[in-house]
């Protein structure tokens, strides 16, 4: 696939994302500063670069507890220090952007990173860049619809003449620079909403599926729902990659891996959405069948091969720095991850 | 334990009375308790817009947030065209799928017209029980007729209303213990 470079048949690529959350370690009351995250961030996509991963994505937030605001401008950092590990944005938050300026902005990382850049487009989860950015939520849809729309014109065509309603029209605009290929990888982010599943099936769009917690089946719902669409509009499915993420937090007995990551992930709940984690819901996650990723390496291997055996999806993508937890034992987590859990789940799938 | 009595309805009278009633059972028996008393009248609250509770702002925020930090709620309501008041289900609106986890809701129901009785039964419990609240089956259903001058003029309704806030207390007791039971068993 020239397209988005991964080859849905045969590929399986293994990454991390993060999305650069700054939060105070609930366990030490320790709370690094503004810059000492960002440059973790910088330093934990270079480590996966080292330790053979594939791809690094940052989300972007515009909210209290984080620090990733401008993916682009981190990416282009990470872009100075690495030379083979393709850069996401994990997800760009379409709807409250321009996207002439997002495709500016990846363009330009993915000239400096020759020819790296992805872009993973969603709506936003959170008010915050609604509100900061002036846009109504009322409008949720149709901004991202028509922004998406325009995004992918401007992907494919060299010079845009375009009229929306969230921008001033286009005429025969033609961008400055353009990427390597003349083109970008541009997926879409899905998250809770059926709807965007079948949407980004119909328009023939590599699926980023988030399925962090709750049965994996209901994750397979969706991919289902995607290629089903997908193939209803006509596109071969065999072309379509899909990408799953979710949070994975490993240790050497699974024990010890759900008692030490609890605290984080609570905390992280409470501050950010308001609600602790259940605790009833967190201890099914020592069952395969349940989308967390915490546990022993072993654990994880078992989990990502369910999760493959429903999904058969071609990118797996691991946010490992979240809710302030140390960065020696993010580091700890992405040697298990990379010496472990990713040779093993490689080699079982490409029997 | 942390109490929020709820009065459901920006108009009239009855609800706000059968409300300060409860208020001051729960604060005269229970001086221990953190109460806080809502009167949706008293507050701007706007309509839900599907945002995460925490970034509304103003009265809203106020009122979401003091919801969700609380163990227990008395929830009163009038009975306005056969269903809940507006005002009241904006606020179920305003709050996350499973607000009411870990929570006890009990419910006082004031009402013009006895045919109204099984309203709470049929539309409000459902609503409680999707937002995964511990129900206090019983509630306290009171008409126009117990009424006189913003004062309960019908004693059994008062006693009632004593039994109502013991049993939610008992039962958020009860259910805070059998939780920490259950949670202490797992080693996270």
């Amino acid at each position: 696939m020239e397209v988005f470079r991964t080859d849905v048949i045969k590929d399986m690529e293994f990454g991390l994302y993060t999305l650069g959350d700054h939060i105070e370690n609930p366990v030490t009351g320790h709370h690094i500063s503004e810059q000492q995250r960002l440059k973790e961030l910088v330093d934990l996509a270079k480590l996966a670069e080292d330790a053979g991963l594939d791809v690094f994505g940052v989300g972007e937030s515009h909210q209290e507890f984080f620090v990733a605001t401008s993916t682009p401008v981190i990416l282009g950092a990470i872009a100075s220090v690495t030379k083979k590990i393709k850069l996401l944005s994990t997800s760009t938050v379409l709807s409250t952007s321009d996207p002439v300026r997002v495709y500016e902005d990846f363009s330009t990382v993915d000239l400096l990173s020759e020819g790296r850049a992805e872009i993973v487009a969603g709506r936003g989860s959170r008010y915050g860049a609604y509100k900061l950015f002036g846009y109504d939520l009322e409008d949720y849809d149709e901004l991202f619809d028509e922004k998406f729309d325009l995004l992918m014109r401007l992907n494919k065509e060299q010079q845009v003449t375009w009229n929306g309603q969230f921008r001033p029209p286009l005429q025969n605009a033609s961008l400055f620079p353009q990427p390597m290929k003349g083109h970008i990888p541009i997926w879409r982010a899905v998250g809770q909403h059926f709807s965007s599943a079948i949407k980004a099936g119909r328009m023939g769009i590599p699926m980023h599926l988030a399925a962090l917690y709750g049965a994996s089946s209901v994750f397979a719902r969706r991919v289902d729902a995607y290629r089903r669409a997908a193939t209803e509009y006509g596109h071969d499915v065999k072309k379509l990659p899909v990408a799953a993420a979710t949070l994975v937090y490993i240790d050497k007995d699974s024990q010890t891996a759900m008692k030490d990551f609890f605290p984080y992930i609570n905390n992280t709940f409470i501050k950010t959405r308001g609600t602790p984690f259940p605790k009833d819901h967190y201890a099914e996650g020592t069952s395969i069948k349940n989308a967390i990723m915490v546990g022993s390496p072993q654990q994880i291997i078992e989990k990502i091969l369910y999760q493959h055996e429903l999904f058969g999806h071609n990118r797996f993508i691991a946010q490992i720095d979240s809710s302030g937890i140390p960065f020696r034992k993010v580091q700890e987590i992405l040697e298990m991850l990379t010496t472990e859990v990713v040779p093993a789940v490689r080699k079982a799938i490409m029997k | 334990m942390k109490i929020v009595i709820l009065s459901g309805s920006n108009v009239g009278t009855k609800t706000r009375t059968a409300m300060n009633y409860t208020h001051k059972e729960v604060t005269s028996k229970y001086p221990n308790a953190e109460v806080t008393f809502i009167d949706l009248a008293a507050y701007d609250i706007q309509f839900s817009d599907g945002r995460i509770y925490m970034d509304y702002e103003g009265d809203t925020g106020y009122v979401a947030k003091t919801i969700m930090e609380a163990d227990a709620i008395m929830i009163g309501t009038p009975i306005f065209q056969a269903s809940i008041p507006a005002t009241l289900k904006n606020i179920f609106d305003l709050l996350p799928v499973n607000a009411f986890r870990d929570k006890v809701v009990s419910v006082l129901v004031t009402a013009g017209s006895p045919k109204h009785f099984l309203i709470a039964e049929q539309q409000l419990k459902p609503i409680l029980a999707y937002m995964k609240a511990q129900i206090v089956q019983t509630y306290v259903f009171i008409e126009e007729k117990d009424f006189h001058q913003k004062e309960i003029v019908n004693d059994d309704v008062v006693f009632r209303i004593e039994r109502l806030v013991e049993d939610t207390i008992s039962l958020t007791e009860t259910y805070t213990k059998i939780r920490a039971e259950k949670e202490a068993k797992y080693d996270f």
